[in-house]
């Protein structure tokens, strides 16, 4: 094996990730006499539902990779970077180990849609970690690099105001404006136009220049071509295949035009 | 099938083994508690903008703005004037009835806001949650913080009541700041317990508005607090006068009006105070962060 040299960011042994739904009950259960009786006899709610959504991944990734994920919708791939960067809980007898910790850049990646771009810069850069002197000096960096203000002074706006490229490229900044062992991406570069899905793609490589190790998911076969050697397929939770882009992509095609 | 890396389940130890030489920590593993608090601090930016972000966004809608933060609290105590000062007169042998009210009324009103929307404060940012790695308890703290601002709205306008009514301006009102800071903390104590237990069993949520409005009563906001002495007697009445809410309130009192029945001896409240605050506190905190890996489960 070749872990000898490489050094390894992030490891996953044998990961299951169980979502809960409550809520889904029946009319009459929800009123406070019933919640009260649940509570008293020390009953979950009627309706807990569960979705195993991934079970049983394993794979190592190492320093200076980018590794691509794909499959098809509702197959895992944003529970497990979710998972990954610790924002879901892994359930017992397995587990994911990472180096630092690793930052996740989704679609669904909300910032506060009431509040101008800039105070959303603010906010985003303070929740990474950043010093309030950090975020002063980068704010104008990443408005700037998100090309928000192209058409106008939009900085200042609400974010509901904006596309949802928009909003997804100004994500995207915020995200990348900080070096990251681990970088995760949910197809956050995929309302992007042309050109800033360029601009964003030699980003994602510089990450990985700075010696992190970059996960991309994306329906684009385009994009995990460019910017991944190595990919993962995951199927209904389970991993189909994790090799060269090129090999996975094959057999994924194959797979999907069945 | 192509394979790199390891993909079986037969090598799970091996990979764990793997991961410990390199020196990964483990996702979703919980810090301790010193590690915790010192992440929490290192956050307090991020805090402090997040409940400014709050508070400009649910006032950012209103053509008034910062004007409601006054308005809010004179109107509440003019409804609760007009039905227990003049329709059910309850004010007994009150001397400054209005005054009494009031004190009674924001303060009690603080801790209500503070449950009601630190019991959201899990739930209601899930996608923020999912989305960003930081301490959970920026969340409820960062709402006791919106709180805390519009507190101290009310209490201008409270202290603005008390000297129309007639009340001297002494040093005795310097004791409002100990007794709001020991409410705030209290508060806050109270958010972090309450933002997690209804994220775990979210049906206690339905029951919110009954249990405050139970704890409403027996907190003497309505009615002068020496109701309970002439109709309880024994353990009873110790436990009525032993609610912290009971305890805050009458030492605001205590603090701004000259003349007022106490339920016990001042020196004795404060020592309750601190007792509770230092306990809802600290147990709220360590129950928070006990939980602090399961919030995105959602
Ligand atoms: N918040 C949630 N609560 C419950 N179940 C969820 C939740 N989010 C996702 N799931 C379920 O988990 C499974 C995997 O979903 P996931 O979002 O990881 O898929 P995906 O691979 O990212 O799909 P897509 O390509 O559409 O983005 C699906 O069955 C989905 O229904
Ligand atoms: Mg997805």
């Amino acid at each position: 094996m070749a872990d000898s040299e490489r050094e390894p960011t992030v490891i996953a042994d044998n990961a299951h990730v169980v979502y809960r739904i409550y809520g889904s009950a029946a009319a009459g259960s929800q009123t406070p006499l019933a919640s009260f009786k649940r509570i008293i006899t020390g009953k979950k709610s009627a309706a807990v539902r569960e979705v195993h959504a991934v079970k049983g991944v394993s794979f190592v990734a190492y320093k200076g990779e980018a590794i691509g994920l794909i499959g098809t919708n509702g197959s895992g791939k944003s529970t497990l970077l979710r998972a990954i960067a610790g924002l879901l809980p892994v359930e017992r007898g397995g587990g994911i180990f990472a180096a630092g910790q690793p930052s996740l850049l989704g679609v669904n990646a909300a910032l506060m849609n009431d509040l101008s771009g800039e105070r959303n810069v603010e906010l985003g850069c303070l929740a990474m970690g950043m010093t309030p002197a950090e975020v002063k000096q980068q704010t104008a960096d990443i408005i700037e690099f998100s090309g928000i203000n192209e058409r106008g002074d939009f900085s200042s706006l609400p974010m509901k105001t904006y596309s949802s490229g928009m909003s997804a490229r100004l994500r995207f900044s915020i995200a990348a404006a900080k070096k990251h062992d681990v970088l995760l991406i949910d197809e956050a570069l995929a309302t992007g136009d042309a050109k800033f899905r360029k601009r964003s793609e030699q980003r994602v490589r510089d990450l990985r220049q700075e010696a992190g190790t970059v996960f991309l998911v994306s329906h684009s076969e385009q994009s995990i071509r460019d910017t991944c050697e190595r990919t993962i397929w995951l199927e209904s939770g389970v991993i189909r295949a994790d090799g060269a882009t090129d090999d996975v992509m094959k057999e994924y095609e194959t797979y999907v035009n069945k | 099938m192509a394979q790199t890396a390891v993909a079986d389940s037969d090598t799970g130890p091996s990979l764990t083994e793997l991961a410990r030489r390199h020196g990964l920590t483990k996702a979703g593993r919980l810090p301790s508690l010193p590690e915790y608090t010192r992440h929490l601090w290192s956050y307090r930016h991020f805090i402090a903008a997040f409940a400014n972000a709050k508070v400009s966004a649910s006032l950012g809608s209103t053509k008034l703005g910062v004007v409601w933060q006054l308005l809010t609290p004179l109107i509440n105590a003019g409804v609760y004037y007009v039905i227990f000062g003049v329709l059910i007169n309850t004010k007994q042998n009150v001397d400054n009835f209005i005054a009494y009210l009031c004190a009674g009324v924001f303060v009690f009103g603080f801790t209500q806001t503070v449950v009601q929307a630190g019991s959201q404060s899990i739930t209601a940012n899930m996608a923020l949650i999912r989305a960003l790695h930081f301490p959970r308890a920026s969340l409820p703290i960062a709402v006791t913080l919106v709180e805390v601002r519009n507190m101290i709205a009310s209490m201008i306008v409270l202290i603005a009541i008390v000297l129309l009514t007639g009340e001297p301006i002494n040093a005795q009102w310097l004791l409002l700041i100990p007794a709001l800071l020991l409410q705030s903390f209290f508060n806050a104590g109270l958010a972090l317990f309450v933002s997690r237990l209804i994220s775990k069993v979210t049906d206690i949520r339905q029951l919110i508005p009954y249990i405050l409005r139970i704890w409403m009563y027996g907190s003497a906001v309505l009615y002068p607090v020496t109701f309970f002495s002439q109709r309880l007697h024994g353990w009873e009445l110790a436990l009525v006068e032993s609610n912290p809410m009971l305890i805050f309130i009458e030492l605001v009192r205590h603090a701004l009006m000259e003349n007022v029945e106490l339920a016990q001896p001042a020196p004795l409240l404060w020592l309750q105070a601190v007792v509770w605050t230092v306990l809802v506190t600290v147990g709220g905190y360590v129950y928070f962060w006990r939980g602090e890996k399961g919030y995105g489960r959602g």
